[in-house]
């Protein structure tokens, strides 16, 4: 057996602007290869792409992440086949996709407005892209059934768009895009419109119309918490880049630049200096002249000043001022309810912020004004590119 | 509660007489003259009794049925020719990447509505002349078509193009996300919420053509007399109710049209 170059190949494991993708197995449903997207001429150009390379396996439920203008409706519409790539390949199944009209594409979105047709029923609207694929009425009524008990809408089959709730509304979107069972589905913010409490059974409700559906599902959202609950894996998107690929575990716990970092979650910055390193892990001394122990990504060679960044939840406060890692005065309390949160003036003069989680027998032990330590869990600590 | 920034007109002194008295010119002189087509005497000034006498010989008159069928042939054609042509304008200005000669194309269709009506018609009266002089051609009744439909276009044009510019350009791009070629997309989604645009436009051409007056003078030629033209020519003779009754009918249809066109634009909006 002969083994292929795939030297052409965009990274699937190994570097990705120096961020390891882990290896994971599945094909690859969409693969996006160096593409630029750029709107405008001469000196108003705008690239709102820049040389994105992703693979999205197949059955995935896959997110670009990011806050708004970093590019990631772009490169949906780009996939959906709205706009065309200035540069670059787009593959569906190792086929090129990107110059092909969106109705010659086995690709279905849901808009985030829904854009659901005004003058149907809800039954037609489910139906349109079948009938459109000239299929037999007989085969589009099943289908049409099928769907609208997938999402539990058999009872309004005859209503009218208009006379249907914003949640209906967000369910027969759903149900229209996944009746011609495209091979991805693409969903733009889909969820934005919804109150809270609807949001958070609509999460729950896609992530089980992707298992029963066996769809891959490219998802947009400029909602870290969305994203980490629904997601196989995140892309975090910035300024038209991809800067991190990987599981919502790997985002939050290791993210690669400190753009990441401060996107999703909380996180502490503390500013040091390298003085020493070996295999993956750095001594830092920090402003208060602690010495901390601080993991780096792979591919990043920490030197000279750096920013050390803690997740408020990887690390604990004690009593005993000494035996913290740092130490500082502890500022204030904030109750959460589920968790509180300790503000600490630090030594050096950063602020640290400790989450706490709460519990029946646990008490507020620490009271403003005093001398308190901060102790880092294990790899708690890490060194980010800014 | 009311608005403390906002101020209610209806406080503002001397609103209601002003109001009241633009009301009794717009239409005293127009309910006078309804008043009047029931009229039992002979003359449109002096009030003798209540009857129907002068609607009955309105409809039997005619003349009255030859002017009330050029209108209906004139402004049907008219109608129907200028809202296809509205239409596509219409689609062809708001469906496609923008072209230089955009606003060009704009203007050129809405200068009907300002040009002077008798520049138009002057204009249009010396063309149908030297096309006669020069090739011998006359379209006959097809002139006053012809000239109709060209001063409707920009008013059906107007309604349809809103409609088209208020479109979710969403709903087509779903449309072709669900496998509908350009041609089906058009088709199944922008023609059918495009229809009470087109509704609205065509109602508003049908009834400028079937009023218009100045360029239907001009251009018409014998035996192409139109209502307005005939109640012209009525008021020259001496004057009977019986152009009441002709004038309280015209009005009855004018209104019939405008409040279709109104009502299937606030149906739109819904």
């Amino acid at each position: 057996m002969t083994i292929k170059p795939e030297q052409n190949l965009p990274p699937r494991a190994g570097f990705l602007n120096g961020v390891v993708v882990p290896e994971q197995p599945g094909k690859n449903a969409i693969e996006v290869r160096g593409v630029r997207k750029v709107f405008g001429t001469g000196e108003a150009q705008v690239a709102a792409l820049d040389t994105v390379s992703v693979a999205i396996r197949e059955n995935e439920f896959f997110t670009l992440l990011g806050p708004s203008g970093c590019g990631k409706t772009t490169l949906l519409r780009l996939i959906a086949g709205f706009d065309f790539p200035s540069e670059g390949e787009i593959l569906l199944y190792g086929e090129d996709i990107a110059p092909l009209p969106p109705f010659k594409r086995p690709v279905n979105t849901v808009f985030q407005s829904y854009a659901l047709f005004p003058h149907m029923t809800v039954a037609q609207n489910i139906g349109f892209g079948l009938e459109m694929l000239g299929k037999p009425k007989a085969e589009i009524q099943a289908r049409v059934a099928r769907m609208l008990k997938l999402v539990k809408m058999e009872a309004l089959a005859g209503r009218r768009t208009s006379q249907i709730s914003g949640g209906q509304q967000q369910r027969v979107a759903l149900a229209r895009a996944l009746a011609p069972q495209p091979k991805v589905l693409l969903l733009d913010e889909p969820l934005s419109a919804l109150d809270y409490k609807l949001r958070k059974e609509m999460q729950i409700e896609l992530k089980r119309l992707q298992h029963e559906t066996g769809i891959t599902f490219i998802f947009v959202t400029h909602d870290q918490e969305e994203a980490l609950t629904m997601s196989d894996r995140i892309a975090v998107m910035s300024s038209g880049k991809i800067l991190q690929v990987g599981a919502p575990r790997d985002i939050y716990d290791r993210p690669a630049e400190r753009f990441v970092a401060d996107f999703i979650g909380e996180t502490n910055f503390l500013k040091g200096t390298v003085v020493s390193k070996k295999s993956g892990v750095a001594s830092v001394k920090l402003a208060s002249d602690a010495t901390v122990a601080a993991g780096f990504p792979e591919g990043f060679d920490p030197s000279g000043a750096v920013t050390v960044v803690v997740r408020p939840e990887h690390a604990d406060l004690v009593a005993d001022a000494a035996k913290g890692t740092v130490a500082g005065i502890l500022a204030n309390v904030v109750y959460f309810g589920t968790d509180t949160h300790y503000h600490v003036k630090l030594d050096g003069g950063d602020n640290f912020i400790v989450r706490h989680q709460n519990s029946r027998s646990g008490a507020v032990a620490f009271a403003p004004g005093a001398k308190v330590g901060i102790v880092f869990e294990d790899d708690g600590a890490r060194i980010l590119r800014d | 509660m009311a608005d403390p920034r906002t101020i209610d007109i209806k406080d503002q002194p001397g609103f209601r007489s002003i109001a009241i008295l633009c009301l009794c010119v717009l239409y005293v002189p127009i309910l006078i003259l309804m008043i009047f087509s029931f009229n039992t005497g002979s003359l449109v000034t002096h009030w003798e009794g209540v009857g129907f006498g002068w609607y009955g010989s309105a409809l039997l008159n005619e003349e009255f049925h030859r002017a009330a069928q050029n209108t209906l042939i004139i402004s049907t054609s008219a109608t129907i020719i200028s809202t296809i042509v509205a239409t596509l304008a219409a689609i062809g200005m708001t469906r496609v990447k923008p072209w230089r000669g955009l606003p060009a194309a704009f203007m050129v269709i809405n200068l009907p509505l300002v040009v002077p009506e008798i520049i138009t018609a002057v204009a249009t009266l010396s063309f149908f002349a030297l096309i006669a002089g020069a090739f011998g051609l006359n379209f006959g009744i097809g002139n006053l078509i012809l000239a109709h439909t060209v001063f409707c276009i920009p008013f059906a044009y107007m309604p349809i193009r809103a409609r088209l510019e208020d479109m979710d350009l969403t709903l087509e791009a779903a449309a072709a996300d669900l496998y509908a070629t350009p041609w089906h997309a058009f088709r199944r989604i922008t023609l059918p919420l495009l229809v009470p645009g087109i509704m609205s436009g065509a109602a508003l051409a049908f009834i400028v053509s079937f009023d218009d007056f100045t360029i239907t003078q001009l251009v018409a030629g014998p035996g192409q007399t139109t209502l307005p033209l005939y109640i012209w020519n009525q008021i020259r003779r001496p004057m009977t109710p019986e152009i009441n009754a002709i004038s309280t009918i015209l009005l009855l249809v004018s209104i019939l049209f405008v409040s279709v066109s109104f009502l299937i634009a606030r149906r739109r909006a819904k």
